[in-house]
């Protein structure tokens, strides 16, 4: 009774994770492709969205099948550390923005950067390049993000095929929403969002760490949960405690 | 062949420094303390089998970690 609740609390937990790190990504990977498409059309957007998730594919076809023969053990010390780091940088970034120290993450600022700097491209005729390649990096370069997040949580947890189907779960969601208000996900609080994944990477960065260094948890698989919890109290705590006072006095004018 | 080598060497730069931006980029501080917990963390659960103390420590280095990123990013702001 007590296993079978551990493992559907770490399952749960994973779902989120990865779910939550999918649609942070997926948002600026669509602010980026919507912005080319607008600009420059559609056809070599979706040309470059289209051969970025191909490679995509192609990766997690590649590295997938061999990271699950890895032993567990060492599998989870190395992910672990990787996602302490990810992690923590990520939490780190998220305070800073909240607290006023850097700007937030605009995705309206993004969208009418690549717009302007499209624009100056000027249109060429027939096959569009620019626009390719900026959709092809766009996509790219935040999905890589989401396959390292979905075969580190995935097969640290041996359940991969559960993280690929709640990746794409999101995906297709963020892309939903995406064609149905056709321009912007700036009302989408990414902050918050990016917030919450920094928690849920260092609370599985903690745990699968010290399994693999042989530390014996209490509670089993349920500490996973025990660590959300303290991690987001902590995060919740530096958040407020130290907010730039040159930020809250803009906020007051 | 000499063209094949410069290839091969500017891919592996490339790699190492993508993984260097990865896992270091302008917060060194946060690969020093992640090392400092796996020091700390296989100390005290491999050598002293001191489980209740591996546990206790790993937490609280991550947070005391993150609070030093955070004040030093804060201070670097500042000035």
């Amino acid at each position: 009774m007590i296993a079978s609740v551990s493992a559907s609390t770490s399952t749960v937990v994973l779902c989120a994770a990865v779910f939550l790190a999918a649609s942070v990504e997926m948002i600026e990977a669509l602010t980026i492709v919507v912005a080319v498409g607008h600009t420059r059309g559609w056809r070599s957007a979706l040309e470059g969205t289209g051969v970025a998730l191909l490679c995509l594919s192609a990766i997690v076809g590649a590295f997938g099948p061999a990271l699950v023969r890895v032993p567990l053990g060492p599998l989870r010390l190395v992910v672990g550390s990787v996602l302490l780091v990810f992690g923590l940088q990520w939490l780190r970034k998220a305070i800073l923005r909240s607290t006023g120290f850097i700007g937030l993450h605009d995705e309206d600022a993004i969208y009418e950067k690549t717009v302007t700097a499209l624009r100056a491209e000027g249109k060429p005729v027939g096959r569009d390049n620019v626009a390719f390649v900026v959709a092809f990096k766009g996509v790219f370069l935040e999905g890589t993000e989401i396959v390292v997040a979905v075969l580190t949580l995935g097969t640290s947890a041996h359940r991969l095929g559960l993280a690929v189907i709640v990746a794409l779960v999101a995906v297709l969601v963020v892309a939903g929403i995406g064609a149905l208000v056709a321009k912007q996900l700036s009302q989408v609080p990414e902050n918050l969002m990016k917030m919450s994944v920094g928690v849920m990477l260092i609370s599985f960065g903690t745990f699968w760490t010290g399994e693999g260094l042989h530390v014996r948890w209490p509670g089993g698989d349920t500490m996973l949960l025990a660590l959300v919890v303290l991690y987001a109290l902590v995060v919740t705590v530096l958040s407020r405690s130290a907010r730039d006072p040159r930020a809250i006095e803009a906020g007051r004018a | 062949m000499k063209s094949g080598l410069a290839w091969v060497g500017r891919r592996l730069i490339g790699f190492l420094r993508f993984w260097w931006d990865f896992l270091v980029g302008d917060t060194p501080e946060i690969t020093v303390v992640v090392l400092v917990v796996l020091g700390v963390v296989a100390l005290a659960s491999e050598s002293a089998h001191q489980n209740v103390l591996a546990y206790v420590a790993l937490p609280a280095l991550v947070v005391g970690g993150l609070a030093l990123s955070l004040m030093r990013a804060r201070r670097r702001m500042k000035n």
